[in-house]
């Protein structure tokens, strides 16, 4: 039901996905309730632990109301006073980007995670961990710091002249809209960079230009590089993508794509940069 | 010296716009938020931003339309002059964010499409798809990013400003926590910028997103700022109710096309697709057939509320009724609303092309905030012009300054000097009740054009006096040291008094909170209930004197930031409450079911909450308003006595 708007391939691994939930979210059981398992760590550098927590299930709830309970009832399934889980959030409308964990071993965002479509019966168990790409704060709070870094290592904004009158922007066609408009939606959640293979945790901030910059920031290059104002800042950007964790560094395994809960298409981003790397090496190679 | 710096509050909307501006005038800007700036809550804003445009102007509209809009939409509270400022300036912030790469929803010949809102008959509404404040945060983050790169901006992410430094009447800094490390330190600046947005959380849910508290704002409050019209609350009449959140759906839908309906006959329990069009009830096309669907915000939820409460009429017996979308084209519906339509399918499970959706009011917006002021532009005519209609366009075009004055030091400035309030925080724009899309216009005004205000203001008084750089280091230590005794106090297990009676849970103050003012200070108010409801907050203020956390990390505890904030909101719940109290009459968003006519001799002021430390409560008193611009009139969006009997279709904006 929910690929009317996405246009998923009936055929594809998501559309059973997909599928499944819904047929969850059916044979959902009302006054259930489920035990949540909580990966839990007290801040940077301290060890790792698993905590249970017991939870009545309401109608809608979702995995934010859910954690919301356990804020305001800190007790595990043991019986044990704990403390309430940190985790981050904001819109609670899968807009902000602020909510990603991994849930049930998948990344995703936790305000859009309805309980009926992943825990429909009486004690079913669901695991929440913090994502691996980044430094854990505390709990399932991790520091993206690096998301928004890599989105000035390729200049992904417009240089205009300033705030000050000078009329309009550029007339643009509504095909050429839809194709900015739907890059334009990446909330650097950094979904994509945790299921990517060649993206990698990076503590030392120092090692941050050098790393594997991520499908994320290419796509907002090629967005950029779309635009007819941003277009001036075409060959800085391709000229970073092409250099040490540029576009290169990308083994093209698609996990990106297939995480992303704004269906940008990376895949096609990746290679559109891939391609205006290789002219951008040729001029550089003749005039060098 | 050292140079002159100006810390930013806040970096949605109209904090990133302040940043831009500040930053190009050469000033170095701090910046200071609780999220990265690219997650605050402007991200939510769906529908569109307001501005007079070619196509609309030819058919009679003009900025002057637009300013008398608001003003009528507002139900004649607001001072008139900054509202002409923002209207006129409102085409020129459409320009600059398309400049800045924004991708609105374009016509085949590339031109910026167009849609209706309400409160207007003019399609004046810009959008980019069905997340408008989300691509136009995206905008200004990435503005504010390259300001970053070249070193003229600094984000303070995830710190949480606690509280303004004031020295001899004026500001000089503030004191914020790092929420990681849970720092507490000061920052000196010649101006403060308080665009920390708005206060849903008062009431429990609402449409706001989490870190919308209000406690930045209450807790200048405390330090001695003015708040301005605090009553003055939005309720949004079409929500989905959740769980942990009630999200909006957006007043596109309905400028789209969308239209307002229950079974005509109480305890219909058909299919909405098996109701034939004589039996469904589309009040609000039968009660404003000029307006139908598009009526402002807060007529339509009075309408919804009356609809389902008083007259039982709501879906399966419930607070509910329907909007329905299913006669549009789906293809038409996924271009212009996929965004919205999208978020009801994820959380409610139903696809709104093919079946009615079932939604309730919401609390959403605050009109009121901070007290600020302004200087008067040029305008001004000898006699008050009527109500103004398209056809006697007033005598003026839009050059700049006509309402406010470009530059002057005291725009959007709060009663204590170098303090400003930018953004939904301000109390300014929108009188009794805000229209549809006016508040992101709102917002990027404040930043632009007050932004240049700060600017003036510090190189023109605020180092005349004494800048913040020559301020003893004592005064900030002393902020400090006060912030810090407040955490201990919450981490102690007594309170103040000694005594060992503690509260340990501040999640039930929430919730009963949030209950109290959902009951009594939203649709409907009346002199008792509201003096129950302050019986209510003083209890739990008392409640919250005792709390002791449960979490004692002293690193990354959100608890202890939650709860603090709690004890400011508590104080914003008792000046929404007093305020309608006080106010007698009803206008906008505040309808008192004992006081059910607007008053004007008495009540067209701004209500002017003040707080007393001494007694820790609040004051009101009503100041006058500068209303010499439009003269008051009836506020009926023409409407027609309610009947039962089926009446004749009116014709349907938008399609
Ligand atoms: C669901 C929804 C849809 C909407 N749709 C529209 C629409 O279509 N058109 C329209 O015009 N308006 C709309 N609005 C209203 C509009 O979105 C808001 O009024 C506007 O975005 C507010 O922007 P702001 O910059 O004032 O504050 P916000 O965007 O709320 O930003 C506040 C900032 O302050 C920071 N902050 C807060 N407290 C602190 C603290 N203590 N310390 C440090 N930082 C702090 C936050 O981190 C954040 O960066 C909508 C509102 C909602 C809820
Ligand atoms: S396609 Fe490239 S960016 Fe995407 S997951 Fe694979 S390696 Fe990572
Ligand atoms: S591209 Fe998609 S997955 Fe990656 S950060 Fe943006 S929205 Fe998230
Ligand atoms: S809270 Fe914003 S995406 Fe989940």
């Amino acid at each position: 039901m929910i690929s009317t708007f996405t246009n998923t391939d009936a055929n594809s691994p998501l559309a059973a996905e997909l599928a499944q939930r819904m047929a969850n979210r059916k044979m959902a059981k009302e006054g259930r309730t489920i035990i949540f398992r909580i990966k839990r760590c007290d801040g940077p550098g301290k060890p790792s632990r698993w905590e249970d927590f017991k939870v009545p299930v309401p109608k809608n709830a979702n995995v934010i109301s859910c954690l919301q309970y356990i804020a305001a009832n800190p007790v595990t399934a043991q019986g044990q006073q704990s403390t309430p889980v940190v985790w981050d959030s904001g819109c609670l409308e899968e807009v902000c980007g602020a909510c990603t964990m991994v849930i049930n071993g998948k990344v995703r965002q936790s305000c859009s995670c309805l309980i009926d479509d992943y825990a429909p019966g009486e004690g079913d168990v669901m695991t929440l961990e913090p994502m691996s790409k980044f430094p854990v704060i505390r709990d399932l709070w991790v520091d993206r710091e690096r998301v928004f870094h890599n989105l000035k290592r390729v200049k992904a904004w417009v240089p205009i002249d300033g705030t000050y009158y000078l009329g309009g922007g550029p007339k643009e066609s509504p095909q050429k809209q839809e194709t900015r408009y739907k890059l334009s939606e990446c909330m650097s959640c950094g979904c994509c960079l945790e299921a990517c293979p060649q993206f990698n945790l990076e503590e030392n901030k120092n090692e941050w230009d050098s790393a594997f910059i991520g499908a994320h920031a290419i796509s907002q290059a090629r967005l950029f590089n779309e635009h007819e104002t941003g277009k001036q800042l075409k060959d800085d950007r391709l000229d970073v993508l092409m250099g040490p964790g540029g576009v290169n560094d990308c083994g093209n395994a698609q996990n990106c794509v297939k995480v992303c809960p704004k269906h940008i298409p990376l895949t096609e981003s990746i290679a559109a940069i891939g391609r205006a790397v290789t002219v951008r090496a040729f001029t550089r190679f003749f005039k060098d | 010296m050292a140079q002159q710096r100006v810390i930013v509050v806040g970096g949605g909307l109209a904090g990133l716009a302040a940043s831009v501006r500040i930053a190009e005038a050469g000033t170095p800007v701090d910046l200071f938020s609780l999220v990265p700036v690219k997650r605050s809550h402007s991200v939510c804003a769906q529908g569109g931003i307001n501005a007079c445009n070619e196509v609309a102007r030819q058919q009679g509209y003009s900025e002057y339309e637009h300013f008398d809009e608001t003003i009528y939409g507002g139900d004649f509270l607001a001072d008139q002059h900054p509202v002409l400022e923002m209207a006129n300036w409102a085409p020129r912030i459409i320009d600059l964010l398309d400049r800045m790469g924004v991708p609105f929803n374009r016509t085949n010949e590339g031109n910026r499409d167009l849609r209706l809102f309400g409160g207007s008959l003019f399609k004046r509404t810009h959008f980019a798809g069905a997340t408008t404040g989300q691509q136009l945060i995206y905008a200004l983050d990435e503005q504010v990013r390259r300001y970053e790169a070249e070193g003229k901006v600094s984000k303070y992410e995830f710190w949480e400003f606690l509280w303004p430094i004031i020295e001899d009447g004026k500001a000089v800094g503030i004191v914020a926590q790092d929420l990681r490390t849970m720092q507490i330190r000061s920052f000196r600046a010649d101006a403060v910028v308080m665009a920390t947005g708005g206060n849903g959380l008062v009431y429990g849910k609402s449409t706001q997103s989490v870190i919308c508290t209000g406690a930045a704002a209450a807790r200048c409050y405390q330090a001695g700022v003015w708040y301005g019209n605090p009553e003055m609350i939005q309720v949004h009449p079409t929500a989905i109710p959740g769980a942990d959140k009630l999200r909006l759906m957006s007043e596109s839908a309905r400028g789209e096309g969308g239209r307002v309906w229950v079974p005509r006959k109480k305890g219909d329990t058909r299919n909405p697709k098996d109701i034939p069009e004589a039996e469904r009830y589309y009040f609000l096309e039968e009660r404003y057939p000029a307006y139908g669907n598009i009526v402002p915000r807060d007529i339509a939820t009075r309408e919804i509320f009356s609809v389902c409460v008083n007259d039982g009429l709501g879906v399966d017996g419930q607070n509910q009724v329907y909007l329905d979308l299913t006669h549009l084209a789906p293809d038409y519906l996924t271009k212009k609303l996929g965004g919205i339509l999208e978020i009801y399918e994820k959380f409610v499970g139903a696809d709104p092309r093919f079946s009615p959706m079932k939604i309730f009011p919401a609390v959403h917006y605050s009109m009121g905030g901070l007290w600020t002021t302004f200087t008067k532009g040029s305008y001004n005519p000898n006699d008050a012009l009527t109500k103004h209609k398209s056809g006697s366009r007033a005598p003026i075009n839009f050059d700049i300054g006509l309402g406010m004055q470009l530059g002057a030091p005291n725009n959007s400035m709060t009663n204590i000097p170098g303090i400003y309030a930018f953004g939904e925080v301000n109390f300014a724009y929108h009188g009794a009740n805000r229209l549809g899309a006016n508040a992101l216009l709102s917002c990027i005004f404040d930043g632009l054009f007050c932004g240049v205000s700060v600017v003036n203001y510090i190189k023109n008084e605020a180092p005349s006096k004494k800048p913040a750089d020559s301020v003893a280091q004592s005064v900030f230590d002393a902020a400090v040291a006060s912030e810090q005794a407040k955490v201990k106090r919450l981490m102690d297990a007594v309170d103040p008094a000694g005594n060992r009676n503690v509260e340990v849970n501040p999640y039930a103050i929430g919730k009963e909170l949030g209950d109290e003012m959902t009951a009594a200070c939203t649709v409907v108010r009346g002199e008792a209930r509201l003096k129950q409801c302050l019986g209510k907050l003083t209890e739990l203020k008392d409640r919250y004197s005792r709390l002791k956390l449960a979490d004692a990390a002293t690193w990354t505890n959100q608890s202890m930031s939650y709860t603090r904030a709690m004890g400011d909101m508590l104080l914003i719940a008792e000046a929404i409450a007093k305020g309608a109290l006080e106010r007698r009459e009803s206008r906008g968003a505040h309808y008192r079911e004992d006081h059910t006519e607007r008053d004007d001799a008495n009540f067209m002021k701004t209500t002017r909450a003040v707080y007393d430390p001494a007694s820790r409560t609040t004051t009101v008193d009503f100041v006058p308003i500068d209303a010499s611009l439009i003269k008051p009139t009836a506020r009926t969006y023409g409407k027609k006595e309610a009947s039962a009997e089926p009446a004749k279709k009116p014709a349907l904006a938008g399609v």
